[in-house]
């Protein structure tokens, strides 16, 4: 292994950039001449939009414009498409309601647009948006998630009776319910999985440029993959033609999901631009984002487990109401089933297995994909079922995992619920976890604790997850409206430093630096003499972006099949150089050599020859002669679309201290295990699972988004109410992996973005309901905060 | 934010008479309340009086038995003074539990007392020390001086210019912060004094509040057993999504009971 290629810590090379406030986001980017965009917000959950009246907005200081839902109309403009199509059990399609990119008539969310100001300055544009006279009619609001489907409540959308998006089914409803007849017990949790909302640090932010004299409209936004966001606004609302159309996504500030999405605001920047004739920006401010960007979570579950008497699991019936918000998000509809219930196998050998979901619509903002999307929220259910269920049967909860655990030589395994895994030791990994967690020292600091007055509890959890999306002909079997390939370019320039170009997207993750460790690895070229250029159509051959944890494991891949090219053709000048055949020429650490001779070429003078061609096997027009001849340039494009999703997973144990006068739980240990196959960058994965980690312990203690049920008011609308992570909250993670190499693609990788947040929730809650166990708590809703704990400790002990 | 005037004040006085002469004037002390409410467009005054450039009001004194001090000292001065730590501990510690350091640097306790948030920290040090407030026309006993929810003794045209502290025999405060703000959801101020037992409570009301109840036991018994029974109605108290008012009042019993056990 070298210093810099696959395998090593290289320190991230961005963040010298990012560090000394160098880095470029979309609010630096200035156009000449731009003018700002102001969104005027409703104030109500739901409400008839009566009238708008613009004349003293558009007559106040610096105005450009005042722009409505019937300007929207007027120009024809498409509504937000969703990407992601599902069928209901009874076979209809879901209800996929039209989503203007601002209000028309009627407004079914605090914050929806419903006029946008656009004025030479920022403050002229907010003096001028308070002009704006909106005559609301209010009318009742459905918020709770569980109370969407009753009878009589307030309908979002006239098409969706009982609220309802879709009603889906997934699995084997028969064999389900025969392995609950034959059951020994059932167990069974209802549980909530709470709203979040994504907080990235940078706020979404957009500036469009049109240029009327050749039609080309140039768009930079906060995006995790510029492409989509070109083809899903330039397709479906603007009807601006790819060709004419450049998304640029200079450094993303994060975005955990949220910035996956076309977002209206992006669009509207665009379209009055265009309508306008000057550069548009717009920049959210913090409260805009609590209420705009696409929020996470928000399910309803009841789980029933199948156990026989020896507590193996037999059967797992799962009935959730997704919350979808008030318009479906451009792949809400993919989060809460093929990205939820197929994970319902979790590391277990359940034969039968039956999941039905309501997605529902409630007066909300959107939900779509958050860090995990689906699967956090699969786990959080079988991981809290699972630990239920030992307590109910009285087996340990290392045991019971340890029981139903899919055995290491059944692999590839084909799970109940459509997936085919690829790979794993589940035992090895949770052995290492409790080795690592001195899980057999605990009773020993439990006692210690109760010594100072204090309630310790471990849990553990054992998750795995689903990453690297997707092979495009199943996702499109699936309902996926989209492929999901990446694609990738490198290109080496003639003086042998090299160019490469990825359709993945950093947002955080690192890109820069393991891609560049990867291309060093696999070309031999100096890792400094790589460069990664991403986030850009304009530069960027196509691109489908980062999400799901896949840039790795399918834009890597990308990247290893584009360098298997450059060294075939690299083969060819190299033997032509060395007047060798072919065939006999080997390539290893950058050298193109003869075998068996110490004749060899280094891949910066086969690059140069490329592009110097002088002495090259060039074109003659004799098609005989020709058949050995390269056109020049070193230059090599792939795709790469995977053939199956992969399969990272681990073994999590928290230990939690609980002051029973007060509820605080502490998270006073916590050991995460996983196995993410082969490794890049060490410290990358470790700080990717730390921080996923830190993002579930967010939701287990801290995060949550609650609205008004009445108003539909965001009450947890600032950092003043929403509780982020922060380095108080949580201890020093003890993070290892365990390494076994995925066979779906070429370098051996899982996704590792992820695990974190989907692994540690249910570790968490498990630890506290042990903590809690002297008192009969069995079940505790996220996020445990210290009320919650308290009264859990209190209605379990009543008042003495 | 709305456009605003903004001038620099020479001293107190002259701020109180700036104020004076126009009613929709204010000062800004360490801004770190009055700013974020005008960037959300929450208030439009017509012109800052910046407090900043007024050197005495700035400082800490100690003489045997008080400590004083000016109104436009940051919390972190005070929760790094020596001086501060060594006569009253408590108020050193309490300082040092606000906000965050960015906060502490610019926040100010004249700022703090006069805005009279019901999670503010400092208002249970000023009760439960029985501090008085100086202004720019009187002195305020603290008992005074917190009238409200967000309001407070001042007059339109007045000023806080310094807070005198009597030391106590002991005294300490606790804090169960919002895990999302960090204000106080429940703080517990409590001091032993020559004159009596003080038990202050901010956080858990609209406005900063003793519990007789608690001083009485304590004045019989100074120990964290006295007060682990009383309990304080939570009727009017706040409520809100991270603390129920009956949560708050439980929190009261058992921070009183961790100061009492920590005082110092
Ligand atoms: C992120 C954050 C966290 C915080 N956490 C806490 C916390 O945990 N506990 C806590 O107690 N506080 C907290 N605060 C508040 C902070 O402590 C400040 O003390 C408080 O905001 C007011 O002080 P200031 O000097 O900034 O006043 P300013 O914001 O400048 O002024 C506040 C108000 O007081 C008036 N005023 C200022 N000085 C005087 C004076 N001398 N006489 C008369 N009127 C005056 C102003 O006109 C204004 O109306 C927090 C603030 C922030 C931003």
């Amino acid at each position: 292994m070298s210093e810099t290629g696959i395998g090593a810590t290289v320190l991230r090379r961005e963040d010298r950039r990012f560090i000394s406030g160098r880095g470029n986001y979309v609010d630096d980017v200035n156009r000449p001449g731009q003018v700002y965009a102001h969104f005027v917000r409703s104030p109500h959950a739901h409400a008839d939009v009566k009238s708008i009246d613009t004349t003293a907005a558009a007559a106040a200081d610096g105005v450009v414009a005042v722009l409505t839902g019937a300007d929207v109309a007027a120009d024809g403009l498409g509504g937000l498409p969703v990407g992601w199509g599902i069928t209901s059990q009874d076979g209809s399609p879901m209800i996929e309601p039209p989503w203007p990119i601002i209000a028309q008539d009627r407004v079914r969310y605090v914050g929806e647009a419903v006029a946008v100001v656009i004025a030479a300055t920022r403050n002229q544009a907010k003096d001028a948006a308070e002009l704006v006279a909106v005559d609301y009619n209010p009318l009742p609001a459905i918020i709770s998630t569980q109370d969407s489907i009753k009878d009589g409540v307030p309908q979002v959308w006239d098409d969706a009776k009982h609220n309802i998006c879709f009603d889906w089914g997934f699995g084997d409803a028969d064999a389900t319910n025969d392995a609950f007849a034959k059951a020994s017990h059932v167990t069974t949790v209802d549980l909530v999985n709470q709203r979040l909302i994504p907080n990235a640090i940078e706020p979404r932010s957009s500036v469009a440029d049109f240029d009327s004299s050749t039609g080309e409209m140039t768009l930079w936004c906060t995006s995790q993959g510029p492409h989509a966001v070109r083809l899903l606004l330039g397709a479906f609302v603007l009807q601006q033609p790819e060709h004419k159309f450049r998304v640029v996504s200079p450094d993303v500030g994060g975005g955990f999901g949220s910035k996956i999405y076309p977002y209206a605001e992006y669009a509207t920047c665009c379209w009055a631009a265009r309508r306008l004739g000057v550069p548009v920006k717009w920049t959210a401010e913090r409260s805009e984002s609590f209420l705009t960007d696409a929020h996470g979570r928000d399910h309803i579950t009841k789980a029933e487990l199948a156990l026989d008497g020896d507590g193996r699991f037999l059967g797992l019936r799962v009935s959730t109401i997704a919350n979808m918000g008030a318009y479906l998000s451009a792949f809400a509809p993919l989060i809460p089933t093929y990205l939820y219930a197929t994970l319902f196998a979790g590391q277990y050998t359940t034969p039968a297995i039956f999941a039905e979901v309501k997605a529902v619509f409630t007066n909300t903002t959107p939900v779509d994909a958050y860090r995990g999307a689906g699967r956090p929220e699969a786990t959080f259910m079988l991981e809290r079922l699972i630990d239920a269920a030992a307590k109910e049967v009285g087996v340990d909860p290392v045991d019971i995992r340890r029981r139903n655990f899919i055995a290491p030589e059944a692999f590839p395994y084909q799970t109940p619920v459509a997936l085919l895994y690829d790979s794993g030791n589940y035992g090895a990994a949770l052995d290492k976890a409790l080795e690592l967690s001195d899980y057999a020292g605990f009773e020993a600091r439990r006692k210690a604790s109760e010594a100072a007055g204090k309630l310790r509890g471990i849990g553990i959890s054992t998750p795995i997850e689903a990453t690297g999306a997707a092979p495009s002909a199943i996702a499109g079997q699936l309902g996926a409206r989209a492929g999901l390939y990446e694609s990738a370019e490198i290109r080496f320039n003639a003086t042998g430093n090299v160019t490469v170009f990825s359709g993945s997207h950093s947002h955080g993750q690192g890109h820069a630096t393991s891609f560049a460790q990867v291309v060093s690895d696999k070309l031999g070229v100096p890792y400094e003499n790589i460069e990664i250029v991403e986030g850009d159509t304009g530069r960027v051959q196509m691109g489908m972006g980062t999400f799901g944890s896949r840039s790795l494991s399918v834009g890597g891949s990308a990247i290893v099949k584009a360098s298997e090219k450059i060294i075939e053709k690299g083969k060819k000048i190299a033997a032509h150089l060395l007047e060798a055949s072919v065939d006999d020429i080997e390539f290893s650490g950058g050298n193109f050599a003869v075998k068996g001779t110490d004749k060899s070429v280094n891949i910066a003078e086969v690059a140069f020859t490329a592009y110097v061609p002088h002495n090259y096997p060039h074109f003659t027009g004799d098609p005989e002669a020709d058949k050995n001849a390269l056109e020049p340039g070193l230059d090599e494009q792939a795709f790469f679309d995977p053939l199956n999703f992969n399969f990272p997973y681990g073994a999590y144990v928290c230990e939690v201290e609980v002051d029973p006068d007060t509820g605080v739980t502490e998270v006073a240990r916590f050991t995460a295990i996983d196995d993410v196959g082969n490794v890049i960058n060490p410290m990358i994965v470790h700080g990717q699972i730390q921080g996923g980690v830190v993002q579930g312990i967010g939701q287990a203690l801290l995060e949550n988004g609650v609205y008004d049920q009445g108003s539909g008011q965001l009450l947890s609308g600032s950092y003043m109410d929403y509780t982020m992570p922060r380095a108080d909250n949580v201890p020093n993670i003890d993070s290892d992996l365990t390494i076994t190499p995925c066979p779906m693609n070429p370098l051996g990788v899982k996704g590792c973005g992820e695990m974190g947040t989907i692994g540690s929730p249910p570790a968490v809650i498990n630890a506290i309901i042990d903590a809690l166990s002297g008192y009969g708590v069995r079940h505790l809703d996220m996020p445990a905060t210290p009320q919650r704990v308290w009264s859990a400790i209190r209605e379990a002990r009543p008042a003495a | 934010m709305y456009n605003f005037e903004y001038t620099k004040a020479s001293s107190a006085g002259a701020a109180a008479e700036a104020l004076k002469a126009d009613e929709d004037a204010k000062v800004v002390a360490g801004g770190m309340t009055l700013i974020p409410t005008l960037k959300q467009r929450l208030a439009q005054p017509s012109t800052l009086i910046d407090l900043n450039g007024v050197d005495d009001l700035r400082g800490i004194t100690v003489t045997g038995d008080t400590v004083t001090i000016g109104a436009m000292t940051t919390h972190d001065t005070v929760a790094r003074s020596a001086e501060v730590a060594k006569a009253i501990p408590a108020l050193a510690h309490l300082a040092g539990l606000i906000g965050d350091p960015a906060v502490r640097n610019r926040g100010t306790i004249g700022g703090s007392i006069s805005n009279n948030d019901p999670a503010a920290d400092y208002p249970g040090a000023l009760v439960g020390l029985g501090a008085t407030v100086k202004t720019t026309k009187r002195e305020i006993a603290a008992d005074d001086f917190f009238v409200d929810l967000f309001e407070t003794a001042l007059e339109e045209d007045e000023i806080v210019t310094e807070v005198s502290f009597p030391v106590p025999e002991a005294a300490w405060y606790m804090k169960f912060p919002n895990p999302a703000s960090r204000y106080a959801i429940v703080g517990v101020f409590v001091a032993k004094a020559k004159d009596g037992v003080r038990v202050a409570v901010t956080g858990a009301g609209p406005c900063v509040f003793r519990v007789p109840e608690m001083e009485q036991a304590l004045s019989s018994s100074w120990s964290p057993d006295a007060v682990a029974d009383i309990k304080v109605s939570d009727d009017g108290l706040n409520s809100d999504i991270h603390a129920s008012a009956e949560y708050r009042a439980h929190l009261v019993t058992v921070m009183a009971k961790r100061a009492v056990a920590g005082a110092k």
